[in-house]
């Protein structure tokens, strides 16, 4: 099976004050249909800037793709022209945001929302795309649908509206769905049912997702893949439940630790709680060849000084940027 | 696995935004007197040369013939035309010049501060300074110019109002743009593929409207004071009546029959007094800022 999306050496640019900064690192990945992939990590590893690279979003004058290639159903991306990408947004890659609170236009309806998603994608007539809003309104379990289609985001809950911006994300059948923090705003009991909801849509749709998240649950419960980052370089990459079996990079043994439930057998002895030691380095840092998690690290060595590390293999599918991911 | 119980979420109790922008305009007692004042004016402007088909260029009596006292309510002007028919025709002017040339303002303003707003860069550094240029241009001056060169028809009076008044409305908008462009949904709208231009007009200007509708109110009213000044000093239609040209026209007579200015100028007074009330009435309504919840 081909890979739907596959990004090769992705080198993403910030201008800043300080000059130009390298926030997403020489990157690669591969994503298959319907399958769901996880990114993990702090604020401010990249992850939403990958994100909004591969949907052509960086912010203008700013950001710009410097080296690699996005390859999305053997077309590249970074290549791709505005009314190219614009096609494609919405329509084959769409994206649910944080805040279900902002990410709606107060003054339009759900329904106009959706319908003109529709309109200018599918180029359905504006009662077509009406009666498709509200088909949407219902598949993401909105009750009483034909009558909240003309409601205004503002008399709908942030659960509400979280769903109605996954039904507008999912109007045109996307073959990507990327999710960048879906719950974050949400309350607990909330973010079940709206993982729920999506892991529902997927088997409906076929859609592949990308989750951007720093929820360990929410990765263990809903990925197969996943890709944790630091300070916009991959630390580690592979299946779920391996990598939270075992993982290889001091990083991700850090985040996993400092989950308190993610135990599968809770008769287990507990260890205590941790936490990951120090911040993220500053854009300035970033770049730099050399481990960048080495001043937070527990098994600092002269070589993560030394240079960046290189990938480490392994059998199941793993794998690791550490000088020793073969040991931990 | 069975599915988790969906419990349907409560639906914030919230009115639509036009319920509750008139609510708040309802409070605010003297914007709802001025609306009704102003109703009354444009009926007056629309149906008073039907009932009241006198007409304003015909000398019907004596000159300077006082108000209420020989037949004719508003008296008559130094020819000897009757002031009422002329008060009457000319507030369909008045509030025509003061409407087109408002509606000029928001359309030159709103298309400039939005090129602005949203493109940023270069495209703001030029529009700005065309901005700035047209703000220190002494303006009475410059309309006086425009239509001392190009003929004091309607239209272009219209069009001189209209050109050196636009510059608040670019400046608002432009603001407006400038905040709103950032917010999360403009950004989910353009991921979404949303083109430029239906961001800019579809989804950002919508939300951008309720200091420009304030604006542009408030611009009415300016428009209208505009005029006066500006068939005052002489620079009008003679073809047609308006409150201004009838102050210019009877102003050597201001000592001997004071009624003549003071009436046109009572009803400028009260027609641009019931313009800013609407406005300060719809500043109340729209403006989050001053909203009490």
């Amino acid at each position: 099976m081909s890979p739907l999306l596959e990004v090769k050496n992705l080198r993403i640019e910030l201008t800043t004050r300080d000059g130009v900064a390298p926030v997403i690192d020489d990157l690669s990945f591969t994503l298959n249909p319907g399958e769901t992939m996880s990114f993990v990590g702090e604020s401010g590893c990249g992850k939403s800037m990958t994100a909004l690279a591969l949907m052509g979003l960086l912010p203008e004058k700013v950001g710009r793709v410097a080296a690699g290639n996005i390859i999305f159903d053997g077309e590249d991306l970074s290549q791709a022209s505005d009314e190219r990408l614009r096609a494609i947004r919405g329509n084959e890659i769409s994206m649910i945001f944080q805040e279900p609170m902002t990410s709606l236009n107060p003054v339009f309806t759900i329904g106009e929302q959706i319908a003109e998603v529709l309109r200018a994608h599918q180029g359905l007539s504006r009662k077509a795309a009406w009666a498709q809003s509200i088909e949407l309104l219902n598949a993401v379990r909105i009750p009483n649908a034909k009558s909240r289609v003309s409601d205004y985001p503002f008399q709908m809950s942030g659960g509400q509206r979280q769903r109605a911006m996954i039904a507008m994300a999912l109007a045109c059948q996307p073959k990507i769905l990327i999710a960048d923090e879906p719950t974050t705003a949400l309350d607990v009991t909330v973010q079940a049912q709206i993982f729920d909801l999506l892991t529902d849509l997927r088997k409906q749709t076929g859609a592949a997702i990308i989750l951007i998240t720093h929820d360990m649950g929410a990765v263990a419960e809903m990925a197969e893949r996943m890709i944790v980052m630091y300070a916009g370089r991959k630390a580690e990459l592979g299946p779920v439940d391996q990598i939270i079996e075992h993982p290889r990079h001091p990083y991700t043994k850090g985040l996993i630790e400092c989950v308190p439930h993610i135990q599968s057998d809770p008769s287990l002895e507990r260890h205590d709680l941790v936490e990951v030691p120090g911040i993220v380095p500053s854009l300035r840092e970033f770049g730099k060849d050399q481990c960048l998690f080495a001043s937070r690290c527990a098994y600092l060595t002269e070589a993560c000084l030394a240079s960046r590390p290189t990938e480490k293999l392994f059998a199941n599918g793993q794998s690791a940027d550490c000088w020793h991911a073969e040991g931990l | 696995m069975t599915r988790p119980v969906i419990h349907e979420e409560e639906t914030p109790e919230a009115q639509h935004p036009f319920t509750e922008a008139w609510g708040m305009f309802r409070k605010n007692k003297s914007a709802v007197a001025a609306l009704g004042l102003l109703a009354l004016i444009t009926f007056g402007a629309i149906f008073g040369p039907y009932l009241y088909p006198t007409d304003p260029f015909e000398m019907v009596w004596m000159p300077f013939s006082p108000p209420g006292q020989e037949g004719f309510l508003l008296g008559t002007d130094y020819l000897g035309r009757d002031l009422l028919a002329m008060i009457i025709n000319g507030a369909k002017v008045s509030l025509m010049i003061g409407l087109s040339a408002a509606v000029m303002t928001v359309f030159i303003g709103v298309t400039v501060g939005a090129l602005a707003g949203f493109y940023r860069g270069i495209v703001e550094e030029v529009l700005m300074r065309i901005t700035e240029f047209f703000q220190v241009l002494p303006t009475l001056l410059f309309s006086m110019v425009l239509v001392a060169l190009f003929g004091a028809s309607l239209p272009m009076i219209t069009f001189a109002i209209g050109i050196v008044s636009w510059t608040a409305v670019a400046r608002i908008t432009r603001s407006e743009f400038l905040r709103i462009r950032e917010l999360e949904y403009v950004m989910a709208s353009r991921a979404s593929g949303a083109s430029n231009l239906n961001l800019m007009f579809g989804v950002i200007l919508p939300n951008a409207l309720p200091p420009i509708i304030v604006q542009s109110a408030l611009m009415v009213g300016s428009a209208i004071l505009f005029e006066a000044g500006l068939s005052f000093l002489g620079l009008t239609d003679p073809n047609v009546v308006s409150w201004g040209q009838i102050i210019g026209s009877n102003r050597q007579y201001i000592l001997d029959a004071g009624y003549t200015v003071t009436i046109p100028g009572v009803a400028i007074f009260v027609t641009v007094l019931a313009i800013s009330l609407v406005g300060d009435g719809l500043n109340d309504a729209l403006n989050p800022k001053l909203r009490q919840r």
